[in-house]
């Protein structure tokens, strides 16, 4: 079984999508140019999701990578939801009032968010009711709670975060007369989800990670090589602050079962995580909601499950670790990417990959004629080959998807190869988790003149 | 790049025969920046300043000093010829689609021809002829389009064979090519030294040149310039010409009335070679293929190519001024695909050495064509600009035109297509300019085809109604920036393909319109028509009757409620705008006319009215919703909604009442549809707009009521032969010319504007006339579809050529309009045309070299109004406008 490249392209280009924010007649101001974003789905459905959009009330642009487990319902919810909270943690207090007076009044609303969605990102139309009254439960405290203080974005993040997880979990545990919706809550509480999350206002980058995704930021040196940075740490069992976090919470009794076999109680990859309220809950919480929810919930042997040596839940948060940089002009791009890139790549190539792709064109040097003798045969013959030096590269227009192509095509001396990539693409679905993990990958370029402009105003 | 400069400007024979700027000049012309003394000092004041010193400045300064002006200021900010003129191509080609543009590029090359005696500056003039080469057969029958209409001009010009082709040009390969055309007068020349050439006559004739000297801005006082300040002092002046090309735009922002001048540059590159081994023969034919976007001609023993690529560079849209274009970078990647197609039409030229590759921006408009003109606002105030890339072509004929306008008040010929005052400040964002010039470069080489659109710089203005037309299948095209529609596209059509029909022959929204005609002459249609100018002027005596009285050639002083069709003419008798005026009450007046009249009209009456603040001028353009109702059953629909009769005995013909429609009051409902078919418009207040239209469509339904667009309306409107005033009608057409003495009230007992020119036409006859053609023998199907600009020939002789046509529904046949002359067999001079020499006539009209028999009327076909509603009224509504 074999694929044409035009097969593994429509394949590989089949969920790509990109941005470019408006350029306002060269007076853009933003940091951002635009981003480029792909998936790879292993499982079926995906699992993971993603999810861009423009803060319309206060400055920024919000984006995020989710990567779900135990089904993708929790990702689901999250990648709706969560930008919503961040953002409403950002308003300030006026904003609050006259959003909650246009809802009270029966007003339309100020829109809060701009989506950049690819087609197949979709919005539960079902739940979105009950969501919206979540938020507003939320908006309506910030309201009452009115500190008066300015907005830190760190600590925005971190409340949207542990607010929305709280929902999530309140909400399957009231439960809701629509049997359907109901049955979805439960969904989403019992699967769950990571989250890497970045806010770009300016040159002030924050980025919200929650689990094993990462950030990483591509650099470019003086002598135009590219280099990595990582702007979120991993929460697994290979980060030793985590683990160590972990037995802190706990009794010194449960050292030993904590973390087995790299996985939280032996079952969980990240440390971090929306959702999984097997995690969360004491053992009759879940027993109650298990017997008194849906059969469906009752038939599934994974959610009766109750984790071995589980004895001072909650074993499991959703807060996120928060890390801010400047922007600097030579920080040229933000990955953001779930952990199904970092297994096949190491981040040095990633930087690489992105940045020769970025650059493509511009970084061969113009030709100048200058004194030498030049046929116009010659310089044809010149052009042709630099024009398919360019679209080899170009061949993806898309950073995401040139990345993806890499990941899973690359053999072993680093570049793609068309054999293997056309192998692992038409693996069957049953095997294709086997071989590699959902990927979903965002690349997010910056306007580095824009940020040199900001560096040279302070 | 200096060593390039030195080439080009070696053989310069700088022999100025007016001292004073000699001494300035020097003879070192090196390119160092340092400032150089200026010796003469500016003249306090001058009867015109002229800034620029390109062709464009050059070529106007020759002219008016010719034509008797003396009193002359020329500034160029850096030296002569030294901006886009420089670095141009030098080819002097006469094959323009547009006729003025072919006129002025006729002109140009006979002027330059001869400019070497006359100065005694060498220009480089060479007599090359061009060929125009196809790749396709629409190419060609474009080729032969223009053929027909050079022709007919008695410029020599020929479709030839690809075999053809390879004898008068070796190099070439024909293999696929499937034929082309020669132009064997076309003619290369060195641009710089043209324009020095000009500026040596204009100096002879006493035009002080100044160059290193900026004009900051311009002053205008009560609308009339009084004069620029420079960088070196102030000079009192009554004209100012703007001539600063690609800076054009920016020096007319720069006053405190800013005068808009819509062009935006773009770079542009062409290659120079070192001669080839056995150099080019300088009498070597210039290539022009424009379906691989280049032009080669013969450079120095090798060639210079350049051409207009698909994905063109825009810059200085944040307007980075400069003293002069240095030379920008070469981009060899950008002009790749431009030297594919040179060794692709030129194989033998791979081992030709490289010289250059020359980057030298041009400037470009947003309908392709350039700028000329006075500015609306500011009196005095004239444009020469935005060339895309024809300046040298255009040049002389260009300044022969704007000192003609400036001496005699307007030109000998109708620049109408391009008048400054067909823009407006709406095509004046940088945005605009910057998406549109985008397209404009690449289509300077793209086929055009009848009834093309521009795609960028779209919805700018449009109709409330705009989303619920655009929902029901419309399609647009655009007028002065207004979107209007085309036709409907019937649920389940395949809209892609409709959309890529570009042909030349029978279009496939054929049956579309006319369905929608049909539905016009049997039930009835609504067509928006909101992009209309509309103006209302009132006051609080008799000042607005008496002024418009003088300014327009019918009789205004009607009962309140009449709507009266009128020309606007000028005192040639020539119509400037062709309109509607409904009489509102005694003293206030409602003017209804052509969409692109906004500015011009605007401009007219402004220097025309008193200066009388009881009397007052308004533009509601944006104010009114304009549907038009056409059919027998509007009638039906119009009374069901109002509750009033609308028969004829209660609403006569051309007649204007405000009622209510629906919920909404103070609709202006006008027995007029301009398409001689019953019905009316309503000029709705906008906030009303949805409502109306919902009313008008949820009545209409019983009887039969669906959309219809522009396409259809053209289609009735020629059939009953109504001119059309920017397509038909023009500055140097008179109501006599055109069959409508009946709109004109030479008696009315007072003097207006044009009256003496049309009395003596009366006593005199007309030279040209306007006919209606019906075609006889040609295939709708199958044959080429006239357009406009076709020839026409009586008894086998050229005696005109036609202005517009369309496919006529009901006759089944296609109807071309347009004016027949009479010219003397053996002297070829204009004489009386008469009725009997109309009807006496055998007819054919010429597209693309394919002559089709036509049948001349005078008159429309009366079985056509089938719903009369008055008598007079097929002569009365003998007026229309697209």
């Amino acid at each position: 079984f074999y694929l044409t490249p035009a097969q593994v392209n429509s394949i590989l280009k089949a969920n790509e999508y990109s941005f470019k924010v408006p350029e306002f007649d060269g007076k853009n101001v933003s940091s951002v140019l635009g981003f480029d974003s792909n998936q790879l789905p292993a499982n079926a459905p995906i699992e993971d999701r993603r999810s861009a959009a423009t803060c319309l009330q206060t400055r920024g642009m919000l984006l995020g990578v989710f990567d779900g487990h135990a089904g993708c319902a929790c990702a689901q919810a999250v990648s709706e939801r969560l930008f919503y909270y961040i953002a409403v943690s950002l308003l300030p207090h006026e904003t609050l009032l006259e959003i909650e007076n246009a809802v009270e009044s029966g007003r339309a609303l100020l829109p809060i968010l701009q989506w950049h969605k690819h087609p197949n990102d979709y919005f539960s139309k079902e739940a979105s009711k009950l969501y919206f009254n979540s938020l507003r439960t939320y908006w309506q405290e910030l309201i009452d709670l009115n500190s008066g203080e300015t907005t830190d974005v760190r600590e925005a993040l971190i409340n949207a975060f542990k607010r929305l997880d709280n929902d999530i979990s309140l909400e399957a545990q009231v439960g809701d007369p629509n049997s359907f919706l109901n049955y979805l809550v439960l969904r989403v509480a019992f699967s769950g989800a990571t989250a890497c999350v970045a806010h770009v206002d300016g040159v002030d980058l924050h980025i919200a990670n929650t689990g094993d995704s990462r950030a990483m930021l591509g650099v470019q040196e003086e002598d135009g090589s590219w280099s990595a940075v990582n702007l979120s740490y991993d929460h697994n069992a290979q980060n030793e602050h985590e683990v160590e976090r972990v037995k802190m919470e706990h009794p010194k009794s449960e050292e030993k079962s904590l973390v087995k076999q790299d996985r939280l109680l032996g079952l969980l990859m990240p440390f971090r995580a929306f959702g999984d309220v097997k995690f969360k809950w004491s053992i009759e919480l879940q027993k109650r909601v298990i017997e008194s929810g849906p059969d469906q919930l009752n038939d599934n042997e994974y959610t009766k499950f109750i984790p071995p040596n589980y004895h001072t839940p909650p074993y499991l948060t959703a807060e996120p670790e928060v890390i801010h940089h400047r922007l600097r002009p030579q920080d040229k791009f933000l990955v953001l990417a779930t952990d199904g890139l970092w297994e096949t790549m190491h981040r040095q190539d990633v930087a690489r990959i992105v940045g020769e792709y970025l650059t493509g064109v511009h970084h061969q040097q113009p030709i100048a004629v200058g004194g030498y003798k030049v046929t116009l045969g010659q310089m044809h013959g010149l052009l042709t080959e630099r024009r398919a030096k360019i679209s080899s590269v170009f061949e993806d227009q898309n950073a995401a998807t040139h990345l993806i192509r890499h990941a899973v095509g690359n053999n072993e001396f680093g570049t793609v190869d068309h054999e293997r990539l056309s192998k692992m693409l038409s693996l069957p679905e049953e095997l294709a988790r086997m071989y590699r993990d959902d990927i979903t990958i965002i690349v997010v370029q910056f306007n580095s003149h824009v940020i040199g402009a900001y560096q040279n105003e302070e | 790049i200096a060593r390039m400069f030195l080439r080009l400007l070696s053989d310069i024979q700088w022999r100025a025969a007016h001292p004073k700027w000699r001494t300035m000049t020097g003879s070192q012309r090196s390119t160092s920046t340092t400032a150089e003394p200026h010796p003469v000092s500016l003249p306090a004041q001058a009867q015109v300043v002229i800034c620029g010193g390109g062709i464009m400045g050059t070529s106007v300064a020759y002219h008016l000093s010719k034509m008797g002006w003396k009193d002359i200021v020329l500034l160029e900010q850096g030296r002569l010829a030294a901006g886009t003129t420089r670095f141009c191509a030098g080819i002097v080609s006469t094959a323009r689609p547009v006729s003025i543009e072919l006129k002025m590029a006729h002109y140009s090359n006979k002027l330059y021809q001869q400019l070497e005696q006359e100065t005694g500056v060498q220009t480089g003039y060479m007599k090359t002829g061009s060929i125009s080469l196809a790749q396709t057969q629409d190419r060609l029958i474009s080729l032969k389009r223009i053929a027909s209409s050079l022709n007919v001009m008695g410029i020599p010009c020929e479709i030839i064979s690809p075999k053809k082709v390879l004898q008068l040009h070796p190099l070439i390969n024909i293999h696929d090519l499937v034929g082309a055309m020669y132009m064997p007068e076309d003619a290369l020349v060195s641009s710089a030294n043209v324009s020095l050439a000009l500026a040596t006559a204009a100096s002879r004739n006493g035009v002080q040149i100044h160059e290193r000297t900026s004009v900051s801005h311009v002053t205008v006082q009560k609308g009339r310039v009084t004069g620029v300040e420079t960088d070196r002092g102030r000079i009192q002046c009554e004209y100012f010409v703007n001539c600063a090309g690609q800076w054009a735009y920016e020096l007319g922002h720069s006053g405190e009335e800013p005068v808009h001048i819509p062009l935006h540059a773009c770079e542009h590159f062409y290659l120079l070679t070192h001669p080839l081994k056995e150099p080019l023969s300088s009498s070597l034919p210039t290539i022009v293929d424009p379906d691989g976007r280049i032009y080669i001609r013969n450079w120095q023993g090798g060639i210079l190519s350049g051409g207009f690529e698909k994905n063109p560079k825009p810059l200085f849209t944040e307007g980075r001024n400069q003293l002069e274009i240095q030379n920008l970078q070469e981009d060899w990647d950008h002009f790749g695909p431009l030297l594919s197609a040179l060794l692709r039409r030129m194989p033998g030229l791979e081992t030709l050495q490289i010289m250059q590759l020359v980057n030298c921006p041009e400037s470009f408009t947003p309908d392709m064509r350039c700028i000329m003109g006075e500015s609306p606002t500011a009196q005095g105030y004239f444009v020469l600009a935005g060339m895309n890339s024809a300046g040298i072509s255009y040049g002389g004929g260009a300044g022969k035109y704007l000192a003609e306008w400036m001496v005699n008040g307007y030109p000998s010929e109708n620049v109408w297509p391009l008048d400054l005052k067909r823009f407006g400040t709406l095509q004046s964002s940088r945005t605009f300019l910057r998406h549109r010039v985008m397209e404009v470069m690449p289509l300077m080489c793209d086929l055009k085809v009848p009834r093309w659109d521009f795609q960028t710089g779209r919805q700018l203005r449009t109709s409330p109604l705009y989303d619920r037309l655009d929902a029901q299948g419309a399609r647009w095209m655009e007028k002065h920036g207004f979107e209007r529609v085309k036709y409907f596209v019937p649920p389940g059509n395949d809209l892609l393909d409709l959309d890529h029909s570009k042909t030349f022959y029978k279009p496939d929204w054929f049956d579309i319109v006319g369905s929608e005609v049909k539905c016009c002459k049997e039930a009835v249609c609504v067509i928006d028509m909101s992009s209309f100018t509309k103006f209302e002027i009132s006051s609080t005596g008799d000042q607005a009757l008496e002024s418009l009285q003088y300014l327009f050639s019918n009789d205004l002083d009607v009962p309140v409620g009449h709507v009266v069709h009128t020309g606007m003419l000028n005192e040639k008798g020539g119509y400037e705008n062709d309109c509607s005026i409904a009489r509102l009450s005694k003293r206030s007046f409602f003017m209804i006319s052509p969409t692109d009249q906004q500015v011009h009209c605007w401009a007219w009456l402004k220097n025309r009215l008193p200066d009388d603040s009881s009397l007052v001028m308004e533009d509601v353009t944006w104010k009114y919703t304009a549907l038009n109702l056409i059919g027998p059953r509007a009638v039906d629909v119009l009374s069901e909604l109002s509750y009033a009769p609308m028969t004829a005995e209660h609403f006569p013909s051309l007649f204007c009442k405000e009622m209510s429609v629906g919920y909404a009051n103070g609709i202006r409902v006008m027995s007029i549809t301009h398409t001689g078919e019953p019905g009316f418009v309503l000029y709705i207040p906008i906030e009303y707009a949805l409502h109306v239209y919902n009313e008008v469509m949820n009545m209409g339904q019983k009887y039969g009521i669906r959309n219809a667009g522009y396409y259809a309306l053209r289609s009735l409107r020629i059939e009953k032969f109504f001119a059309f005033w920017g397509q038909d009608l023009d500055a140097f057409t008179t109501p006599m010319e055109c069959g409508r003495e009946f709109q004109v009230k030479l008696e009315k007992g007072m003097q207006f504007l044009g009256q003496e020119a049309l009395l003596e036409q009366k006593q005199n006859g007309v030279y040209k006339r306007f006919t209606m053609f019906i075609l006889e023998d040609h295939d709708t199907d199958m044959d080429l579809w006239p357009w406009w600009g076709e020839p026409i020939f009586r008894n086998g002789r050229y005696v005109g050529k036609t202005t517009s046509s369309a496919y006529s529904y009901t006759l089944e046949r296609h109807v071309c309009l347009g004016f027949v002359h009479h010219f003397d067999e053996k002297t070829g001079e204009e004489l009386v045309v008469t009725t009997d020499f109309i009807n006496q006539g055998e007819y054919e009209i010429d597209i693309a070299g394919q002559r089709f028999q036509a049948k001349a009327k005078l008159y429309p076909f009366s079985s056509l109004f089938t719903q009369r509603r008055r008598k007079d009224e097929v002569e009365l509504s003998g007026y229309q406008r697209e």
